[in-house]
């Protein structure tokens, strides 16, 4: 029998000990982000949220999305649970931007390193086959109860498909046209901003939608560590055998997937067709 | 490993590494147009990519204007390639997501040229060469053909000294292609740039170049004019290209003209000497010239004959004057006309002193127009057939 278990429960009690200071910086900073995206949303009253959101969705979509996300965040407000749906968007969107915030950096890294890319690729591997009820623990130790480990969880079980995204898009950029850039003297950062990140722009924009999609889904599972938000709707149906709740709470949720889904897909497909 | 005298074959199997260029040294002039013709695999891309080292060569140097290129730091480098050398791709290289203006402007971008500035000198060359009504045009939406004098202006918006043209107008349809290598000549001569253009194909060396380097396994095979190569290709891969090539409007009359015709020389040969000639070269009209070898005309056996049945005694009558005449530097292509029913030899007189310098047999013109070799037609040397013509 080997046991690996202790080793980690170790490790990780290490890092506890010895970086608490970091955990706490990082505490501070995760917390004044969602704490503020969330004040963002909760401020103004339900109807200009909805209307802000419906006038995007008739921008960037059309008038099914548009009817859908009226219709669909009415009833929302309706059951009552409008807070609680605002507390999510807030932790998924805060989440959401920290895992783009690394991980587009390192998509750009790996596909510019082929070792970089070799050692990440288990890595990431890793960090999305692992069952995302266990980040919770570490989450926990590090940052205590609350939003900041339930972000924490979330950046990591959200982050790859950014980083495979951003990476595939980087190296698909046609050699052909790396090469002219480079006949004209273009610096490597000249490179990468001014032709491989806009020609990239839209596998980069998938791998943004990919990203808030599972921070959605690991946001609801973060509610076991309170995170609070539409989680804590669904855990209470499953805890206390409420199915009823436990299905508005549900419903809820894909409610606002849909929106975030379809609103985030308009921004890959529009460039797509300018190109 | 080459300079151990070892093969390209062997250096394969041994480290598994192709040799893409080996001993290639040549100079470019200043304002020279210069083709580097192969086929696919015969290192004339690789050595281009090395004049702007895309690749870095292992060995070597590249000079230009007294610096050795394979020294310059990256800053340096990249200060070159944005002032003095541009390059045009043949499968374009254009930004997806730019439209054609932005493409042309790309190069003065990188160089932190204000927005204004840019866009004007990207408008000049766009309108040089023939895009404008297309600026605001995405590239893709473009034919094969528009989106080359995209790449073109890009590279001439640089205003670079050298243009490295890799297989340029490889990719385009046979009638544009033509088109665009007018384009590119006639943009040569007002622009004086210096162009190193890139092609497998000999036709389009032929037509656009001043020198040409043939390659073959990386190895420089042959360097000279067009006319030297089609003239005298240095081994027998240089001959099986030349022998499928348009020669026509290539081959000068200089370089068929046999220099030394037997003529008949005015107030020296008089109707005997005359007829002599005729019977000991065995023909039966002969080119007149003055002492001073003026040409004058022709002369036929038979009006010799009918003088000297007349009892006269200079050939004065029987030259024949109202006979065209050809300069050495006249193609095949021009002296077709001159082509008679008698099968005179066309005379090739200096323009200006009007001496006359040698003759071209119609065989000559016949063959290089069919396009068959000599061997194939009689098995004889040029000289021979000229005689027999003449």
């Amino acid at each position: 029998m080997i046991h690996i278990g202790p080793y980690i429960e170790q490790f990780i009690n290490w890092l506890t000990l010895n970086f608490a200071e970091f955990f706490n910086a990082v505490k501070y900073i995760v917390e004044s982000v969602v704490n503020s995206v969330e004040f963002v949303f909760m401020y103004p009253p339900f109807y200009v949220i909805i209307a802000l959101i419906a006038l995007l969705s008739w921008k960037r979509s059309g008038l099914g999305l548009t009817v859908l996300s009226i219709l669909g965040l009415m009833l929302i407000w309706a059951m009552g649970y409008w807070p609680q749906t605002m507390a999510t968007l807030a932790l998924i969107l805060s989440a959401a931007f920290i895992a783009l915030l690394i991980g587009i950096p390192l998509g750009i890294w790996a596909a510019k390193k082929p070792l970089a890319g070799k050692i990440m690729r288990p890595v990431l591997d890793l960090m999305q086959t692992m069952p995302a009820f266990v980040y919770l623990i570490p989450a926990v130790l590090f940052f205590g109860l609350g939003k900041v480990p339930g972000a924490f969880a979330t950046v990591i079980f959200a982050m790859p498909p950014a980083v495979r995204l951003t990476s595939l898009g980087i190296s698909q950029v046609p050699a052909s046209i790396v090469e002219a850039t480079r006949s004209f003297g273009a610096t490597p950062g000249q490179l990468l901003f001014k032709v491989e990140l806009p020609i990239a722009l839209p596998t980069i924009l998938a791998g943004v939608n990919q990203t808030i999609m599972m921070a959605l889904s690991m946001v609801v599972i973060s509610a076991m560590i309170a995170a609070g938000g539409l989680g804590e709707v669904v855990l209470k149906g499953i805890t206390q055998l409420k199915i009823g709740v436990g299905f508005e709470g549900g419903i809820a949720v894909v409610i606002l997937a849909i929106i975030l889904d379809r609103i985030t897909q308009s921004f890959g497909n529009v460039k797509k067709s300018n190109i | 490993m080459l300079k151990q005298g070892k093969s390209k074959a062997t250096i394969l199997k041994e480290t598994g590494c192709t040799v893409a260029v080996k001993n290639a040294t040549f100079n470019i002039e200043k304002g020279e147009f210069f083709v580097i013709m192969g086929l696919s695999g015969s290192g004339k891309s690789s050595l281009l990519r090395c004049l702007n080292r895309l690749i870095e060569p292992t060995s070597g140097k590249v000079v230009l204007n007294d610096r050795d290129i394979t020294l310059l730091s990256d800053d340096k480098l990249q200060e070159m390639r944005r002032k003095e050398m541009a390059m045009v791709f043949q499968n374009f290289g254009l930004l997806p997501h730019r439209t054609v203006i932005d493409n042309v402007a790309f190069g003065l971008e990188l160089q932190h040229v204000p927005l204004e500035e840019r866009t004007q000198k990207a408008q000049e060359v766009i309108d040089l060469v023939g895009l404008n009504g297309y600026e605001k045009q995405h590239t893709a939406a473009l034919s094969g053909g528009m989106q080359q004098r995209v790449g073109l202006a890009r590279a001439l918006a640089n205003n670079p000294e050298i243009l490295l043209m890799d297989e340029a107008f490889s990719a385009l349809d046979p009638l544009i292609r033509t088109q665009m290598q007018d384009e590119l000549i006639d943009l040569q001569k007002t622009m004086q740039k210096t162009i190193v253009f890139i092609t497998h194909d000999l036709d389009e060396a032929i037509r656009l170049g001043d020198r040409i380097v043939i390659m073959k396994d990386g190895e420089v095979v042959q360097i000279g004019t067009p006319e030297d190569i089609l003239t005298n290709p240095a081994n027998d891969y240089v001959s099986s290209f030349v022998e499928k090539v348009d020669r026509k409007s290539i081959i000068t009359a200089a370089s068929l003209m046999f220099e030394k015709p037997t003529v008949a020389i005015f107030r020296k040969d008089g109707v005997e000497g005359s007829l002599r000639k005729m019977r000991s070269s065995g023909l039966i009209s002969l080119p007149a010239v003055s002492l001073d070898k003026h040409f004058l005309g022709f002369v036929y056996l038979k009006d010799i004959l009918e003088l000297k049945a007349k009892g006269e005694h200079t050939i004065e009558k029987a030259i024949m004057s109202d006979v065209p005449v050809a300069y050495p530097e006249y193609t095949v292509e021009q002296m077709l006309p001159f082509i008679a029913e008698n099968g005179r030899p066309v005379p090739i007189v200096d323009r200006q002193t009007n001496k006359l310098l040698g003759i071209v047999a119609q065989t000559s013109l016949l063959i290089e127009t069919t396009g068959t070799s000599w061997e194939n037609v009689t098995g004889n040397t040029i000289d021979n057939l000229q005689k027999e013509i003449i």
